[in-house]
């Protein structure tokens, strides 16, 4: 049994394979079509077979792929998608606009303020 | 350490905590500021939904109703599959100042792995194929029985 990984280490593998092109290519190449062999990646993206085998062991190293046998004894390479939502919880933190979200609620409590009756035609203004 | 597990803001607000508190417990409330529409049963244990004109929502479970001081719920975290175990919670602290209200809100969860799903994640590294065609026979058995 593998120890933990940590979590921020598992994010950063993925932020660390996105930022290469290739890598990136390889990544939205298996998310698009499904899994794949290194020929079959070589044909399609403007990457050496060479390079693509090397980018593939790191990203089976890492964790964000997965050999398997395919039709022929050829190795083909799936995505793995659980390193990706541990990738996603981070950006959803970063993603996760509480200021704005509290502006909007000072700016709703105002407006409720202003619709009292009193106030009825500067809300109608606003 | 770079991976922010909690988010926690506090803003002071012009207005009694009454007020704040009906904004954030209602579905008046919610559905204006935060979503475009709302629904809440506003229990422990209640179910709280919020949609907006572009077709998200969000779901939520209320976890603390002490009026008017705390408010808790959680909810799914942002581009997880529905059905993800992982979500965060959410707290809503209000604190009378003068004629104001001092809302903290305490966003946590972030940074969680549950283990199950760390088992599935990263002990399946070899026998993946493996382990989904018998996830197929499993299914294709339970449907059968």
């Amino acid at each position: 049994m593998p120890t933990r990984p940590d979590i921020e280490a598992v994010a950063e593998e993925v932020f660390t394979a996105l930022a290469d092109p290739s890598r990136r290519g390889i990544l939205a190449a298996l998310a698009a079509t499904g899994p794949a062999t290194s020929t079959d990646l070589a044909t399609r993206l403007p990457i050496t077979r060479q390079a693509i085998a090397k980018h593939l062991a790191l990203l089976a190293e890492a964790g964000l792929v997965a050999a398997e046998p395919g039709e022929r004894r050829r190795v083909r390479y799936r995505l793995r998608s659980a390193p990706m939502q541990v990738a996603q919880q981070f950006l959803a933190a970063l993603a996760r606009d509480w200021d704005r979200q509290l502006d909007a609620l000072q700016h709703h409590l105002n407006a409720v303020v202003a619709a009292q009756p009193t106030r009825r035609t500067e809300r109608n203004r606003s | 350490m770079g991976f922010p597990d909690r988010i926690e803001r506090t803003v002071e607000i012009a207005h009694p905590p009454a007020r704040v508190w009906a904004a954030l417990t209602t579905a008046e409330g919610l559905g204006t500021w935060f979503g475009d529409a709302a629904t809440i049963e506003l229990r422990p244990g209640g179910a709280a939904q919020m949609t907006w004109t572009s077709g998200e929502k969000a779901s939520m479970r209320i976890e603390r109703v002490e009026e008017p001081t705390v408010f808790g719920f959680t909810w799914g975290i942002n581009g997880l599959p529905d059905d993800d175990p992982r979500r965060t919670y959410v707290e809503f602290t209000l604190a009378p100042t003068g004629s104001g209200t001092r809302l903290t809100v305490i966003e946590s969860g972030f940074a969680q792995l549950p283990e199950d799903s760390y088992r599935k994640a990263f002990d399946g590294n070899t026998d993946g194929w493996a382990s989904e065609l018998g996830e197929l026979v499993e299914y294709l058995d339970a449907n059968a029985a």
